[in-house]
């Protein structure tokens, strides 16, 4: 029992945010180190990459297109769980987390859809198709910019902090519709060829740099969640303390 | 061949723009909020829980 309940105090311990700044200054410089080493290491393997048989060198388009839409998706899931913090426990940092989650996955769910047409043209012939993965991912980056607009549409975050959760809850009705529209739907788009039962259908000269290029972009995710997070806390912070410094103003005798 | 490294290229390049762009908006961002609690601190403004432990102690 008492060890439950030490482990609850840590669990509080967590959720305190002056706790959360201390801990991202001391791993933010170590999280965007490797984040660079992992990246430029990927970079040089993915240009090492022979050529596909099939798609020529177009295939260097695969390890950045693949992990940003990994990635637009991992982002959404994180969302998920703070909408289930903010909701069910009141976490202080979920709504911290997944407010400063959106734009960053806005943004890889846009290179997602970009890097993807620009592949999209010279291999299947066409930059859009509005098949089922290429829409569900669409209607993905439509979810974000709602989500966006939401986090930002109310002063107070208390506020729109229950609204957000409860379309992120929502929304992730779309991400199994994303990750097996593929199988559902036919679509240009091709299955899932990495992470599947039997094994990766990709050879392994051109696997190695697509993980670690995954790597590298999930590093640069929680990098950049973390950064944007500890701004959310501070622009909160400096929110209260401007409403303390007008509270104390009023109440100061006119001389 | 030529043909299909304008799209790599293309690919790459906008990746690379883009996700400076929002590098860059969070940095930005840090810059904007360290400033202003700097400032509110030299004004002397402080946080409700802050003030509550200097009373307690």
């Amino acid at each position: 029992m008492s060890d439950a309940v030490s482990k609850t105090g840590r669990w509080i311990d967590l959720a305190n945010p002056t706790r959360f700044l201390s801990l991202a200054g001391a791993v933010l410089p170590w999280l965007s180190g490797m984040t660079m080493i992992v990246l430029a290491a990927g970079f040089w393997m993915s240009m090492q990459a022979p050529d596909d048989y099939q798609q020529g060198a177009t295939v260097k388009i695969m390890f950045i297109h693949v992990p940003f839409a990994w990635l637009s998706m991992m982002c959404y899931t994180i969302m998920t769980v703070a909408a289930l913090g903010t909701l069910v426990w009141r976490h202080p940092l979920a709504d911290v987390s997944a407010k400063a989650a959106a734009p960053i996955g806005a943004v890889f769910t846009a290179l997602a859809l970009i890097t993807g047409s620009l592949w999209g043209k010279p291999m299947w012939g066409t930059w859009w198709v509005w098949d089922a993965r290429l829409t569900s991912v669409f209607v993905l980056f439509l979810m974000y910019l709602g989500i966006i607009a939401l986090t930002r549409a109310m002063d107070d975050p208390a506020k729109s902090a229950k609204a957000t959760a409860i379309l992120t809850l929502v929304g992730f009705i779309n991400i199994p519709i994303i990750k097996f529209s593929v199988d559902w739907w036919n679509t240009l788009h091709q299955p899932a060829s990495v992470i599947r039962i039997g094994g990766s259908t990709i050879d392994p000269s051109l696997l190695w740099p697509l993980l670690v290029m995954a790597i590298g972009f999930t590093l640069l995710f929680f990098t950049l969640h973390m950064m944007a997070m500890r701004n959310e806390i501070w622009r909160r912070r400096v929110v209260a303390m401007r409403r303390v410094a007008a509270r104390s103003a009023e109440r100061r005798p006119v001389q | 061949m030529t043909s299909h490294t304008a799209f790599i290229v293309a690919s790459y390049g906008a990746s690379i723009l883009i996700l400076a762009g929002l590098i860059g908006w969070i940095f930005i961002d840090q810059r904007t909020q360290r400033l202003a609690l700097q400032e509110l601190e030299t004004r002397g403004v402080r946080r409700r829980s802050d003030t509550k432990a200097d009373d307690a102690s």
